[in-house]
């Protein structure tokens, strides 16, 4: 799922400043199973805000709203009865959905309410944890499914490093070195030889490398 | 036991601390009171086991929400009380009561709201 956090309060305030009346928009997919961006928690920033106004002596006037999901357009275009009813929109998406929201309703000021910061999984209740970084070739079946991408501190690709001490990595003693976690795993998986083959250098370029990427399945379009 | 405690004190019941969510607590806020605190039972007493522990830790987040919105977070807390323990419960009720009146007020409530609270600060 996509991990993010919502932004400080203060930031949030001074986002919304000239605003009295806005609409809070939320989010039922990831950003609600990570706690950041639900139901509840636009229920919790919209309070928040209508206290720290009432305290500034400032009216401000909120909607609460939450969608299925914040990335297809069937969903945003919910708010096209009332939007225009809000001088700005404060969306607790990911930063696609924010965008999205954005791109459907351009004369409208949309602004963030939450820092989108990875791709990952639940480790248990409260605690998520990151796994992938989108790098568009996958190379888990190379690295007895631990990706060296994402959760490797300088994406090696031949790790590790010389800063992996007690399997943990030297940027944080706290966290796991993935090159001891890949060499751990092939160990189990019988698979160590494979760690003596040399991983070419990465082709990048269905990562970022060529900017924004687009999927496309021709036999689903309409039209 | 015919014990008193302070009238101020509303009581809101819950079927268990583990109920209560930092909305309810933010929107009680809204609605002009000047402090809440819940009253659990003893840590290891819960009927649905963690309920109370997992009040306590919300309670330390809406500490954290408070402050966000620039009120005390002392105007939140959390008790276990024992369910038996009828003088303990008229304690706590005055302890947090003479606590939120050294606060004052709270800053977030309507002025209307505020004439009618000077009543119970002035009493
Ligand atoms: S190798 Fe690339 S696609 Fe695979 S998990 Fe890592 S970042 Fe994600
Ligand atoms: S210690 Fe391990 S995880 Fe950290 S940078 Fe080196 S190889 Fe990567």
């Amino acid at each position: 799922m996509i991990v993010g956090n919502r932004k400080p309060l203060e930031e949030i305030q001074e986002m919304i400043k000239p605003y009295k009346k806005i609409l809070i928009l939320g989010c039922r997919e990831c950003i609600t199973v990570c706690a950041a961006g639900g139901e509840r928690e636009v229920a919790v920033l919209a309070s928040e805000l209508k206290l720290s106004r009432t305290k500034e002596g400032r009216e401000i006037e909120i909607k609460e709203f939450t969608l299925e999901r914040q990335c297809d357009y069937e969903y945003i275009d919910q708010i096209k009865p009332f939007v225009d009813e809000y001088e700005a929109v404060v969306s607790m998406a990911c930063g696609a959905g924010i965008q999205y929201t954005a791109e459907r309703f351009p004369q409208k000021i949309v602004l963030p309410a939450i820092n989108t910061t990875f791709l990952g999984v639940t480790l248990e209740q409260g605690v998520w944890s990151e796994r992938c970084q989108g790098c568009g070739d996958c190379v888990l079946h190379l690295t007895g499914g631990i990706c060296p991408v994402a959760r490797c501190a300088k994406s090696l690709f031949n790790g590790p490093c010389g800063g992996s001490s007690n399997g943990k990595c030297e940027v944080n003693k706290d966290t796991d070195c993935a090159w001891q976690l890949i060499v751990d795993r092939l160990k189990t998986l019988g698979q160590l030889d494979r760690y003596e083959d040399i991983i070419p250098a990465k082709d990048w370029k269905p990562s970022r490398e060529g900017g924004p990427r687009v999927r496309i399945r021709e036999d689903l379009r309409l039209d | 036991m015919r014990l008193s405690y302070p009238t101020n004190v509303k009581i809101i019941k819950v079927p268990c601390t583990g109920r209560v969510d930092a909305v309810t607590v933010l929107k009680s806020f809204e609605s002009g009171v000047d402090g809440v605190y819940l009253a659990g039972c003893e840590i290891g007493d819960c009927h649905f086991i963690k309920g109370n522990i997992r009040a306590k830790k919300r309670v330390v987040y809406m500490k954290e929400l408070l402050k966000e919105v620039g009120l005390e977070p002392e105007r939140v807390e959390m008790y276990h009380i024992a369910t038996s323990d009828g003088p303990r419960f008229a304690q706590v009720a005055k302890e947090m009561t003479e606590k939120i009146r050294a606060l004052g007020p709270s800053p977030v409530r309507g002025p209307e709201k505020t004439e009618e609270a000077k009543e119970v600060f002035e009493a």
